[in-house]
């Protein structure tokens, strides 16, 4: 039974008066995040916007204990608490690495990997604002196509973004979701069930920032469900193998078809000047994996 | 060894330049007398909207950013400029 | 000790570092192949399947996530071991910062092997001098009892300063070549190390975050208690470093109290008592200095040899202490600070600047890249430095021993 906004849990874990940018949607999504965790867990984070949300010595905003680490480590550092945790008898904790998409998809991957090859038993939590922003949005492994940061300055990305979770299906780990703070129950629900199962959790949070993206701080909840809209991000999960496309995306499929994604683009500074060419392979790559999605989901039904 | 605290980064509030303005003969859960709705609540990137019927906003830490008049279905919530007399 | 028996097991360094870490009893090991550190941590897999060592055994894809492991569960309050060599320590490089700016009381075997490129799985000893300046405590072994010994003492040291441990020697001239090695008991070794108990952990109950930015200045935290700023917390490092020597030191008495030897805590001598000529170095050169000391002994010639255990910290004031008698110090380097001289030859020198002992002091560049060191080779070089000193001519500034150029 999904969960709905007025059963979401009212405890707080992550403290007003943190450094994130107003509007950042990492906020939104970390506040559900930490709901569904509950508080029995143990973050490590890399150097990442989430860094600076986490504090500066001596304080930090956030009620759960936290260890920061080197920017490729985030899944190295997790599977390090998990075998520590398990040698000090301590293994009701659940362990979390939670790292940007360039962490994640760029720099970090190597560990990720190595550490869903293990089946190490922890969440990963990727929240993919498609670019270094904590550095001044550079482009990363995970910036869709055509849009500019500050090393693509003048054409935009000219390659379409890494499909992470893809990846990480493809190292056969138990459960593997993707979310959007605009959904924040689908996220807390995902995040719910994550921590019942055993080995790799692997979760994408799409994570719109309005400075990298370039949209008035008002519309990041808005950003976030024009992206689901328009398939440029898909609401799904895969649990043992299967399959299933979740909230928004699920209605998406059964009632009616995507918005084109040139409105979704049109919204956003980063895309600005982006030519028709760039949008039409845009749109083709979504559609493409919209089909697949489609049909997996149905396979399973 | 850091320490939880609020305001971490000090009074964000001051970041702000617009602030939210509740009406609440608009707001659904006062209109209702009952829980409901609290979306302003739940997509608060800063988590200074208490989930409560007469919502409050905690001003000495919000940022700002507009996203509770912009979730608000009800159009209780407008954001009015933070240096501007208020209207009440 | 006298009419006890003791057990001798003909083993190699490698498998002698492997019997201290299962004695220590390690709780978290994870490493990542590389020659020709490898049988080291092949032999802890072992005693872990085999359930002789109830750890747990992470089989990393990296040497920077080997690292990176042993930092998350040392946090977590679990002893921790890993080793390396080579291309692995420079792989880790930033972990090795990180764990030493943590303050975590990691162990780590380096066995020296020859940075590339070009390849070369041979020793030398660039990779661990490559790391000196991270703030980890490192310890050079001549032998492999020495590695046993010193792996059991560097949790000790590491534990009471809070400072990681970097016990280091030789690839294959130690670490594949086998050797009598006494291995302590577990009852000794239980009464030599305590449990460790961690300084620092992560407990949901008492949510804390660590090692977040931290600022040039003090800042207050939460209860308006002012705390360090970044340069504090690096004085309070630098200061752990500076006086881990009574560590060291103790750790090394209080181990030979109990098990019948100890390895000179900071600095060691062969033959030095009246010797005008010293040969310095570290690791398992020092064992053929002790043969070239040997041989030239027989000509007459008064010369010993300055073992050099711990290089960093680097013993100053032990170092002033022990050449304070000798005419000449021959410092054999077995790496290289491009561009300037042998590391330990360079830090000796700093160390005698200012203590108004000022033997002349020769830097020797040998065995890079596993080029075979004879003892005819160390001999030669310090007749030159005896001739140097004797005439009064000058050695260049550094020479290098046995290169065919």
């Amino acid at each position: 039974m999904a969960t709905k906004i007025l059963d979401l849990p009212e405890e707080e874990y992550m403290l007003p008066g943190n450094r994130a940018c107003a509007g950042c949607s990492l906020g939104i999504g970390f506040r559900h995040i930490l709901k569904a965790l509950g508080g029995n867990c143990i973050f490590t984070v890399p150097a990442s916007c989430l860094t600076v949300l986490g504090g500066m010595y001596p304080t930090s905003s956030v009620k759960v204990p936290w260890m920061n680490v080197v920017f490729p480590s985030s899944a190295a550092a997790a599977s390090g608490l998990v075998a520590g945790l398990k040698a000090t008898g301590r293994e009701d904790i659940t362990v979390v690495a939670m790292a940007g998409d360039g962490g994640t998809a760029d720099i970090g991957i190597q560990a990720l990997s190595g550490a869903a090859e293990r089946n190490t038993n922890f969440i990963y939590i990727c929240y993919d604002n498609e670019a270094y922003m904590n550095t001044g949005t550079q482009r990363s492994g995970s910036t869709p196509i055509g849009a500019r940061t500050t090393t693509t300055p003048a054409f935009g990305k000219q390659q379409q973004a890494k499909d992470v979770p893809k990846i990480l299906e493809a190292h056969g780990i138990p459960y593997i979701a993707t979310s959007c703070p605009s959904f924040p129950t689908d996220l807390y629900d995902k995040v719910k069930k994550a921590v019942g199962i055993k080995g790799t959790r692997y979760m994408h949070m799409c994570a719109p920032c309005p400075s990298g993206w370039q949209f008035p701080a008002k519309d990041t909840v808005e950003i976030g469900r024009m992206a689901v809209e328009c398939g440029a991000v898909v609401l799904y999960e895969i649990e043992d193998g299967v399959f299933r496309l979740t909230s928004r995306s699920k209605k998406l499929a059964e009632q009616g078809e995507l918005q084109p994604v040139r409105e979704y683009v049109s919204v956003q500074g980063r895309f600005k000047g982006i030519e028709d060419e760039t949008i039409e392979a845009m749109q083709s790559w979504i559609n493409k994996r919209w089909t697949e999605c489609i049909k997996r989901d149905a396979e399973n039904r | 060894m850091s320490t939880p605290c609020i305001g971490e980064a000090g009074h964000t509030g001051d970041w702000r330049s617009v602030r939210p303005k509740f009406d609440e003969t608009k707001c659904l859960a006062v209109k209702a007398g009952r829980p409901a709705c609290f979306q302003c609540w739940a997509y608060c990137p800063e988590g200074v909207i208490k989930k409560e019927i007469g919502t409050e906003v905690d001003l000495d830490y919000c940022k700002g950013c507009g996203i509770c008049a912009e979730v608000c279905p009800a159009g209780a919530i407008t954001m009015v400029p933070e240096n501007a007399e208020d209207a009440e | 000790m006298g009419t006890k028996k003791h057990h001798i097991s003909i083993i190699t360094g490698n498998d002698a570092a492997a019997e201290a870490v299962k004695l220590c009893g390690v709780q978290v090991v994870a490493a990542y192949p590389i020659t020709p550190q490898s049988s080291v941590v092949e032999a802890l897999s072992k005693y872990v399947e085999q359930g002789i060592m109830n750890a747990e055994f992470v089989t990393v894809e990296s040497e920077h996530s080997a690292l990176g492991v042993c930092i998350a569960a040392s946090t977590v309050g679990a002893r921790v071991f890993t080793a390396t060599s080579a291309n692995g320590l420079a792989y880790m490089c930033e972990q090795v910062h990180w764990a030493a700016g943590a303050r975590l009381p990691i162990v780590m075997c380096c066995v020296n092997r020859a940075m590339a490129a070009p390849w070369s799985v041979l020793n030398d000893q660039q990779d661990s001098m490559t790391m000196r300046d991270a703030g980890w405590i490192q310890i050079f072994c001549r032998n492999n009892q020495e590695i046993h010994d010193t792996v059991i003492q560097a949790f000790k040291i590491a534990e009471t300063v809070h400072v990681p441990v970097m016990v280091c020697y030789d690839g294959y001239i130690l670490s594949h070549t086998v050797m009598p090695v006494e291995l302590v008991s577990q009852e000794k070794v239980d009464a030599f190390l305590p449990k460790y108990v961690p300084h620092t952990i992560l407990d949901p109950s008492h949510p804390r975050n660590l090692n977040p930015v931290t600022l040039a200045d003090p800042r207050k935290d939460g209860s308006g208690t002012l705390c360090h700023g970044y340069m504090e917390l690096r004085y309070l490092h630098q200061e752990a470093l500076l006086n881990s020597p009574a560590a060291i030191v103790a750790a090394d008495k209080e181990f030979g109290k109990l098990v019948g030897r100890n390895w000179g805590g900071m600095v060691w001598g062969y033959r030095n008592e009246d010797a005008e000529i010293l040969l310095m170095a570290a690791g398992s050169l020092t064992m053929e200095l002790s043969v070239a000391v040997d041989a030239m002994r027989e000509e007459g010639i008064k010369v010993g040899v300055l073992g050099l255990r711990v290089y960093r910290p680097f013993p100053n004031k032990e170092l002033v202490e022990a050449v304070r008698k000798a005419k000449l110090v021959a410092v054999f380097d077995k790496s290289l600070s491009y561009g300037n001289e042998g590391p330990i030859c360079a830090d000796l020198k700093s160390a005698l600047y200012t203590s108004g002992v000022s033997p002349v002091v020769h830097g020797y560049i040998t065995g890079l890249g596993g080029r075979d060191v004879k003892y005819r080779h160390l001999i030669e070089a310090a007749k030159k430095s005896i001739a140097a000193l004797n005439n009064g001519n000058p050695v260049k500034e550094t020479e290098w021993v046995n290169v065919q150029i």
